[in-house]
């Protein structure tokens, strides 16, 4: 506990002092389980997280996403189970654990009376950051994000991206070495949403960081390290997106051909795959496409216009393992959400 | 030309690095001096409620007390009644800023920034204590303009006077302010916390004696002016301005006499007492109460 407070302010130019012990895992989660009422949001979850990794969970709305990230900031209380962040115990240390992350909420916390500078200068006496560096923090964060030109700026007059951009600029203002964002880039433009990846990954490069991010975009999903998907309050799998693709094992193949109901019947009795027409093309699954193609051409007898091999999407992945796309999941947690004000 | 500089800095490698210092008092101090600053920002900006906040004393100074006065001529002994009221005045007007300014807090957790606060490295005793400082130190600001009036309610400008009312205006803000934010613990919609108010303020402003001496009251309702909170805020108000003024011993004994306990005149100094203590007591349960809630 002690360590982390032996350093006041260390710039890594500058003399070198120890640096803080890293713990061996960022986030370390252990059967957690969230109640509200009879509502069970968090159903015992267990994963861990390891320094230096973007971390992503993926899910529907309500699946018990932003209510983890509340129980690893400190702001809830878990029903059962334990969670550490940076070393620190989530219920019983849980001024460490606050001295520790950063965050990013999916609303904005951002006060829009003050300037950006302001908020920015208010967070650092709430932290407690050494007075000599706030000037130079401040304006590498601001700078990041490209606000440092409208620092003395009220936040009112701030768009809804730059003011995600600003909250960004301060969860990372007291060198936090876990920064949480909860859906990120919801209800962005995709410029704004772009640029928010970038500097999630210029920070990746330049500080010694764990990136913890929920997000109910796929796309999304896929710039983390790792992925776990969460469903009713679950976690149904968690691996690389890559590893999770390539757990689905098929590729999608779409052909146009000249016939394609001859293409249909030679795909069945040729290889063995069941094919149909999607989009306009002649669509089938099969274990490592781009090896099957020449085996395609060579074999099929039916003159091939054009070919496309499409590795399976997380979306694809989502669906295997929930057997349900994301969006339908949504769709039927909203549901049961009318249906529970309907019955109040 | 900065931001190019910066960004060079950036990539070749030299980050300003920041250690978040474990707990201490002087990083709850700074803390508090942090959330002061911001409620103190925040009124300074918003020079429309600074204006707006003055028509009302004005009313109930000029208005009330100009247009009661005729009525009211021969029981006060040759006393203006604008003279009367303008400590009730003060109280009144200090009390609404205050009550209002713990409304901030309710504002802050529906536009989110509550959650900033709540998360950073600082104990709950600290927010509270910040907000209810901050709140009660704008409602004094405001108090300290109203008392620029004193003037039009035949008030000397007494240097002295001035600071006991400044100093008396505070404890009473302060008490206030910390009621506001125990309610603003449990009141989470605004809509709801001005309604609350507005149901508070009315009975304490009424049964306060701001408007009208507390000696020779019916027992019911010189019971329920004892029992007021308010009144001991009120009265050491009214003490000190009588006590600046020339009248003849016949009206203050009938308009100065102030809050007595079964015949017991209650001297000034035990009622600031009582509204300090009940504005500490008001801040422990605060405290209490954001530990359990938040």
């Amino acid at each position: 506990m002690t360590e982390a407070a032996a350093i006041a302010a260390t710039n890594t130019a500058g003399t070198p002092t120890a640096p803080p012990a890293q713990p061996l895992t960022a986030v370390s989660v252990r059967g957690l389980v969230k109640r509200y009422g009879e509502i069970e949001a968090v159903r015992g979850i267990d994963f861990d997280v390891t320094p230096g990794e973007t971390f992503g969970f993926l899910g529907p709305n309500g699946a018990g996403k932003s209510t983890t990230i509340k129980i690893l900031c400190t702001l809830a209380m878990p029903t059962a189970g334990s969670a550490t962040v940076a070393g620190y115990d989530v219920v019983t240390e849980r001024d460490d654990v606050r001295r520790n992350i950063g965050l990013v909420f999916q609303d904005p916390t951002v006060d829009t009376y003050l300037t950006a500078e302001l908020n920015l200068r208010f967070h650092a006496e709430l932290y407690g950051v050494p007075r000599e560096v706030v000037p130079d923090r401040l304006r590498q964060v601001l700078t990041m994000v490209n606000l440092w030109d409208r620092r003395t700026d009220r936040v009112e007059t701030f768009s809804g991206g730059m003011k995600r951009r600003l909250e960004i600029a301060r969860g990372l203002l007291h060198s936090p070495r876990v920064l949480f964002l909860d859906e990120p880039t919801v209800g962005l433009d995709p410029q704004t949403r772009s640029a928010i990846w970038g500097y999630i990954n210029e920070l990746k490069a330049t500080e010694d960081i764990t990136i913890f991010l929920t997000t109910h975009y796929m796309d999304e999903a896929e710039y983390c390290d790792r992925i776990a998907i969460i469903d009713q309050g679950q976690i149904v799998v968690l691996d690389t997106p890559e590893a999770l693709k390539a757990s689905v094992g098929k590729d999608r193949v779409q052909i146009s051909t000249v016939d394609d109901a001859a293409a249909i019947t030679a795909l069945a009795d040729h290889f063995g795959l069941p094919a149909a027409v999607h989009e306009g093309a002649v669509t089938f699954s099969v274990a490592s496409g781009e090896e099957f193609v020449p085996k395609l051409f060579a074999e099929l007898g039916v003159p091939i216009r054009s070919v496309s091999v499409a590795r399976p999407s997380l979306d694809d992945v989502f669906m295997s393992y929930t057997g349900n796309t994301i969006r339908d999941a949504e769709a039927a947690s909203g549901r049961d959400i009318m249906r529970h004000f309907a019955r109040r | 030309m900065v931001s190019q500089l910066v960004n060079e800095e950036l990539s070749s490698g030299t980050v300003v690095r920041v250690s978040v210092p474990e707990r201490s008092l002087r990083h709850d101090l700074r803390g508090v001096k942090i959330l002061v600053q911001r409620e103190l920002i925040r009124f300074w900006w918003d020079r429309t409620r600074l204006v707006t906040s003055l028509v009302q004393p004005l009313l109930w100074l000029l208005v009330l007390g100009t247009g009661l006065s005729a009525l009211v001529a021969r029981g006060s002994g040759g006393l203006n009644l604008r003279t009367f009221i303008f400590p009730g005045v003060v109280a009144m007007s200090t009390m609404f800023t205050a009550l209002f300014s713990a409304a901030s807090i309710v504002w802050d957790r529906e536009f989110g920034f509550l959650r900033e606060m709540l998360v950073a490295p600082i104990s709950r005793a600290t927010i509270v204590v910040g907000k209810t400082l901050g709140g009660a130190l704008i409602a004094t600001l405001q108090g300290l303009v109203i008392l620029g009036l004193a003037g039009l309610a035949g008030v000397p400008y007494s240097p002295m006077l001035l600071l006991t009312l400044a100093g008396e205006m505070f404890l009473a803000a302060f008490m206030l302010t910390a009621f506001g934010v125990v309610l603003a613990a449990r009141i989470k919609s605004i809509q709801a916390f001005m309604g609350v108010m507005q149901i508070a303020m009315m009975p304490m402003m009424f049964l306060s004696g701001a408007l009208f001496p507390l000696a020779n009251l019916p027992t019911w309702l010189a019971v329920l002016t004892r029992v007021n909170p308010m009144t001991y805020a009120v009265d050491p108000m009214r003490h000190a301005v009588f006590g600046h003024l020339a009248v003849s011993p016949a009206v203050h004994e009938a308009l100065g006499r102030g809050v007595t306990w079964n015949g017991w005149a209650v001297p000034a100094s035990l009622e600031v007492l009582i509204v300090a203590m009940l504005g500490l007591a008001m801040l422990g349960v605060a405290i209490l109460e954001f530990r359990r809630t938040e």
